[in-house]
């Protein structure tokens, strides 16, 4: 396609045409199911619907429930403090770990077994390991008391204050791993003459690896901070495991009341207005975010 | 274990046309799996499979909470089982509007069953528009008070004969390194408990402008905040617990490391699966020794409509075995229920079990809230009292105010 334009350009549509054709079914799919699934969704949560779905609008009375419920308001703030601190820890420690595998050390393909095997298990799976160790009676609890420390507390999953931070343990846990891969491959893909550059200048590491290393793996936070966060939205099956929202309802998120509402209380509308205030947060996230990173000038 | 229970029953209904030759079978779901539940299943099943039909054992494990998504899907899918269990009451009454289930009338009058079910109003929350949707099966009351004698002993006190007077004894038990009130962490059980003070200590006439009448100015009244100065105790007493299932919790007071525990009867079923014998090892207290009442809810069985005319008839044969006056003896006896029909012996039923049928003899008996409340207001209601069961702060006025706010709007 270099050189001289041709004198007729083909047609745009025509462009590639078995790989469009190809990928219809995936449009028809995108479109239709999640697209048409979440206006609905949308509609819907604006009527009355008990058990079954029915027309029957109540204007923004859902909403106005929604947001008096004592048990909504506090799954937000357990998912605005899980998401934070599961995204601020699980790249620290994940860029961490990644940055002492790239030190050429030995056995290093058995810690990355190692480290990633969490990832391997299920959130159900993570919840009840985690449940066990927490436990007060069995778990580390138990241990540090029967070698002698009688007074020893740690019983994170049966305060209300605090069972949040035991659920983000048993988050990183599984998470960080990951984490730890997708960075370290990262890493990989920096070209080791700028390593070399670096160090000509004399310009310690832990600067190189601030100032010149993180910001060429740009592309690779990006992908990272995309899985992160849509797992941390849809937290539901671990806090499921490990406490079943309790004690009370101090570890409920809001993934947990959408389906408690649609299937336990049978209260379609009041579901269907928690999981659209959900869609409504991603999207305040996501739309600024794709329009800086995809729109605007494109990106050599 | 939700998705496993899932194929389960998927697997379940692609065997069912396969064996379908002579004998007409029928897939039962229900979610009764622990071992006395199961036990009293196979009584069920044995019968129906004596009338020469057989019955496809569709048990969804988990509670009650995790198998009804599962029915109901089912159900309003298109794919429908031919009968299937939930409690009495409100669960199912948005799928018979929609014209999904059978109507029972005819096996019904057939069977007398208005003379015959006792309470009648567990026959009347089967009921809508004059017509028949549903077989009771059994009766649960929640209004009892489970006490250990072990666990008194060690603490040097008496067993309490009401609730006043193990109130009174808390401090004791506590001394004794014995925690006073079990309570499992689940939200229902908080419900549960609190209605269970309502009626108790509140009496018969809150309870019923609270539930029937949905009366918020009575729910924010005086009486109801000395039911919550109650339950502030309770919370008290059961700060510790530290166990999530109501076995467990029961298994607490068995164990005697725990007093008591208010649940169900069915936490009778527990007691004798341990070996331990009414009176002489554990204690029973019903209206937690204050008032005789309890209130009557318990399990049914709905039938969804098929196209299959054979099914169809078959289902009317199982409605009929499952009211059977030899089946209602045998399945509740392993159930730890009570029968549904006034007319049968139970002789062999232990003492706690006949302190509960002289309470419905003597007409005490009370409609029990998930016929009086939508799944919705029981599940806020439930969010409620789990917060403030769980929590060290919520004050019972606070409590008690949110309450009559969802009393207000509840339906």
């Amino acid at each position: 396609m270099t050189g001289h334009a041709p004198a007729k350009r083909p047609n745009q549509l025509f462009r590639n045409l078995n790989s469009k054709i190809a990928s219809i079914p995936m449009i028809l799919i995108a479109v239709g199911i999640f697209f048409g699934g979440s206006i609905w969704t949308i509609i819907y949560s604006f009527t009355n619907s008990k058990l079954l779905p029915r027309m029957s609008f109540v204007g923004l009375d859902q909403y106005e429930r929604l947001w008096s419920t004592s048990r909504w308001i506090i799954s937000i703030q357990n998912l605005a403090i899980y998401g934070i601190l599961s995204l601020i820890f699980s790249l620290l420690i994940g860029f961490m770990l990644a940055a002492l595998m790239d030190q050429k050390i030995r056995f290093e393909s058995a810690f990355r077994t190692i480290f990633l095997y969490p990832f391997a298990l299920s959130f159900i799976v993570t919840g009840l390991v985690w449940q066990w160790i927490l436990n007060p009676e069995f778990g580390v609890q138990g241990i540090v008391r029967s070698l002698g420390w009688e007074s020893f507390t740690f019983d994170p999953l049966y305060n209300p204050d605090i069972v949040i931070y035991g659920i983000l343990i048993a988050g990183l846990w599984q998470g960080t791993g990951l984490v730890m891969c997708l960075m370290l491959a990262g890493l990989r893909g920096i070209d080791e003459d700028i390593w070399k550059a670096s160090r000509v200048d004399g310009i310690p590491m832990w600067r190189t690896y601030l100032f010149i290393v993180i910001p060429m793996m740009r592309p690779v936070f990006i992908t990272t901070l995309v899985i992160i966060a849509s797992g941390i939205v849809k937290v539901y099956d671990l806090v499921v495991a490990q406490t079943s929202g309790g004690p009370g309802n101090a570890s409920e998120v809001p993934a947990k009341y959408v389906y408690d509402y649609m299937f336990q209380a049978q209260n379609l509308g009041q579901g269907f207005a928690a999981s659209t205030m959900m869609l409504l947060t991603v999207a305040i996230i996501i739309i600024p975010w794709a329009y800086l990173e995809f729109g605007g000038k494109k990106r050599g | 274990m939700f998705t496993r229970a899932f194929a389960a029953a998927l697997a379940a209904t692609v065997v069912l046309p396969l064996g379908a030759a002579q004998a007409t079978d029928l897939e039962v779901t229900h979610w009764w799996t622990s071992g006395g539940e199961a036990a009293a299943v196979a009584e069920l099943a044995k019968a129906f499979d004596a009338t020469g039909n057989k019955w496809i054992d569709g048990a969804i494990a988990g509670a009650g909470s995790t198998a009804r998504p599962i029915m109901i899907s089912r159900i309003t899918g298109g794919d429908p089982m031919a009968a299937t269990q939930f409690n009495h009451g409100r669960q199912a009454q948005e799928l018979v509007e929609a014209g999904l289930m059978r109507d029972l009338t005819a096996v019904a009058e057939e069977g007398n069953w208005k003379e015959v079910i006792k309470p009648s109003s567990l026959l009347d929350s089967c009921t809508l528009d004059g017509k028949i949707y549903c077989v009771p099966v059994n009766i649960h009351s929640w209004q009892w008070l489970w006490l250990s004698n072990a666990a008194f002993e060690q603490a040097g006190v008496p067993v309490p004969k009401d609730w006043n007077e193990f109130v009174a004894a808390a401090p004791k038990l506590r001394e004794a390194g014995i925690q006073p009130l079990a309570l499992g962490g689940q939200a229902w059980q908080a419900g549960g408990l609190f209605d269970t003070l309502v009626l108790s200590l509140g009496g018969k006439e809150v309870y019923q402008s609270v539930y029937v009448d949905k009366d918020a100015d009575v729910a924010a009244g005086p009486e109801m905040a000395k039911v919550f100065e109650a339950a502030a105790q309770a919370r008290d007493m059961a700060a510790g617990s530290n166990v999530q299932d109501w076995n467990q919790a029961t298994n607490m007071v068995i164990t005697g490391k725990a007093g008591g525990q208010v649940m169900g009867d069915w936490a009778q079923g527990e007691f004798q699966i341990a070996g331990q014998v009414a009176g002489e090892d554990y204690s029973c207290l019903p209206g937690l020794g204050v008032s005789p009442y309890i209130t009557t809810g318990g399990d049914a069985f709905y039938f969804p409509i098929l196209d299959d005319e054979e099914k169809s008839k078959a289902q009317d044969v199982l409605a009929q075995s499952m009211l059977d006056p030899a089946t209602q003896v045998a399945f509740n006896l392993k159930k730890g229920s009570l029968p549904v029909r006034g007319d049968v012996d139970l002789a062999a039923a232990n003492d706690c079990m006949k302190k509960g049928l002289e309470i419905v003899a003597q007409g005490n008996a009370l409609t029990s809230t998930d016929q009086l409340l939508s799944a919705d207001s029981q599940k806020q209601k439930e969010d409620l009292l789990t917060e403030f069961f769980a929590s060290t702060s919520m004050s019972p006025e606070a409590a008690q105010e949110r309450l009559a706010d969802i009393i207000s709007s509840a339906d």
